[in-house]
């Protein structure tokens, strides 16, 4: 794969948009279709890039939230408040839209099946993006991997992917905690705090087991979680972060 | 905190060296931390993209884009390893 | 090559006819934090301003200090080298001329600012004359915050905006020009917006 990345050019692309998903109120995975596209890891991402008629161009990096399926690309975004990019992506882009994009990207933030050691995956709003396209992959591949994904959101409504989060719950060798940290639906047994120490010790296993920990979501969010992982005395090579910020929307 | 990592960085370094670098790793010439380029701090919201290390915050990759080139600047990289398969 | 995108507009970049807006500009209402590394938090406890002449003797003020000196308060439109312009800001602080009276300047020709974050920009003593220049430690009549260069940061509005470096903390005298920041990664050794000089280059 390594000697394959590096002959690999990183080229503009142009795919057409056959997908639209309404995730929650603010999230919107948008299923590209890609000619040229060289198939990708879970966790890579792409660079999309806009054009204004002006000439104006502006630039952002979205995960990938499926693996590798032929041309395909399914990219999961989130409205930033006045954002740029993103609300455009929400509230413009339909069918048949063309957008120009490259990748994929990124040979760090990645996981592939392989029966490799077990798996813990954070992610904080958005964030569980990249780590979807791992447990999906975990899932199609017929991996026997144990994964374990925490998803913290605000509330119920804000977690994206839930149904499909719902089914995934009960797959073999795969769990799904939520944690919800600002409101909760009536009856809710589950967790309802920020991803804390506590919490961690709960869910996660010993440093023994080889676990390889990926964190994705917030800056905020995802120093907290990888802070308190090596606290708990898993090796910070093996705890492996993603940090969005505020920034460009 | 408006800062996100390396990871953000990744088309902008593939433009650069050729190929994808966020698993690579560097050695910060500030503090002799080695991570991958991955785990840098990095500054987006600036005229230029600024990667930090994230032991010791020395300003290890400046990259300005230009009309018609780009300018990297990397001398707070002591060393970069580049994994050849 | 690229295409348009279909729908997208980007960011309000309209042109106000006034030709107070420099070419390649838009007017922006809001004002955009920039950064390229963390925000230093400086008290005013802690914090000096230093100008050091070519000599090396050094002169520093403190907060309280600096503070007692005349205040200038001008209105000026500022232009950031990523293309947004902001019409009509409000400054309070101590023009160039009143801090530097009394300094011996002898064969200095250009300032290099130092800031606390280590940040650094030159710019040619005579830009800082006239009054076109301050240390400026009120924004729109309240105390500059940290986000935008408090407790004081310098302010040099008829260059393009990453020379009036925030968190400033030292003004050294040069006989000889040097490069600051980003005038070394590849901006304009001196960037005047009307002349749309943004890259090293232009």
């Amino acid at each position: 794969m390594a000697g394959a990345e590096i002959q690999r050019r990183l080229n503009w692309l142009v795919a057409v948009v056959v997908g639209v998903v309404e995730e929650t109120p603010s999230v919107r995975s948008l299923t590209l279709s890609c000619p040229g596209w060289p198939g990708h890891r879970p966790g890579q991402h792409i660079d999309l890039r806009l054009t204004a008629p002006d000439g104006y161009q502006a630039q952002r990096s979205y995960s990938i939230a499926t693996p590798s399926e032929g041309e395909l690309v399914t990219i999961t975004v989130e409205r930033i408040f006045e954002g740029e990019v993103s609300p455009f992506l929400l509230d413009v882009v339909a069918p048949g839209d063309r957008l120009e994009l490259r990748g994929p990207i990124g040979g760090y933030f990645v996981w592939d099946p392989g029966e490799g050691p077990p798996v813990f995956l954070a992610g904080g709003g958005s964030g569980v993006v990249p780590l979807m396209a791992m447990l999906r992959a975990r899932i199609s591949s017929g991996d026997g991997t144990p994964m374990h994904l925490l998803v913290s959101a605000r509330s119920r409504d804000d977690i994206v992917y839930r149904e499909e989060l719902e089914t995934l719950s009960h797959h073999d060798g795969v769990v799904v905690t939520l944690t919800l940290t600002r409101s909760r639906p009536e009856g809710w047994t589950g967790y309802d705090r920020r991803v804390d120490g506590a919490m961690l010790r709960d869910l996660v296993m010993s440093p023994d087991s080889g676990l390889v920990s990926y964190v994705c979501g917030p800056t905020g969010f995802t120093e907290s979680v990888a802070g308190l992982l090596v606290a708990l005395g898993h090796p910070p090579h093996r705890v492996l972060t993603e940090r969005f910020g505020p920034t460009g929307g | 905190m408006r800062h996100v990592d390396g990871n953000a960085m990744g088309g902008l370094l593939w433009e650069v060296f050729g190929a994808e670098m966020t698993h690579q790793l560097g050695c910060c010439a500030g503090c002799g931390a080695v991570n991958p380029l991955a785990t840098l701090t990095v500054y987006r919201d600036a005229p230029g993209e600024v990667a930090r290390c994230p032991a010791c915050g020395t300003v290890s990759i400046v990259v300005v884009r230009m009309p018609h080139a780009i300018r990297v600047t990397i001398e707070g990289v002591r060393w970069l390893q580049i994994h050849t398969g | 090559m690229s295409f348009i995108t279909r729908g997208f507009e980007g960011r309000r970049r309209s042109r106000e006819p006034s030709g107070r807006i420099p070419p390649g500009q838009y007017a922006t209402l809001d004002f955009p934090v920039l950064s390229a590394g963390p925000t230093p938090r400086i008290s005013r406890e802690e914090w000096r301003l230093t100008l050091a002449d070519t000599t090396g003797a050094e002169r520093s003020w403190s907060w309280e200090e600096f503070t007692a000196l005349p205040v200038t308060d001008i209105t000026v439109d500022i232009h950031c080298v990523t293309k947004w312009t902001k019409l009509d800001t409000t400054w309070g602080g101590v023009t160039l001329e009143d801090l530097l009276a009394g300094v011996e300047l002898g064969e200095a020709t250009v300032v290099l600012a130092h800031s606390y974050d280590g940040y650094t920009t030159n710019v040619p003593l005579a830009d800082l004359s006239g009054g076109r220049a301050m240390v400026a430690h009120t924004y729109a009549g309240e105390p500059l915050e940290p986000e935008h260069g408090g407790p004081a940061r310098l302010l040099v509005p008829h260059l393009y905006f990453w020379k009036s470096a925030k968190w400033v903390n030292r003004l050294e005298m040069l006989t000889h020009d040097r490069p600051g920041f980003w005038e070394s990664y590849g901006y304009h050794n001196y960037g005047d917006p009307w002349r749309e000089q943004r890259y090293s280059g232009d």
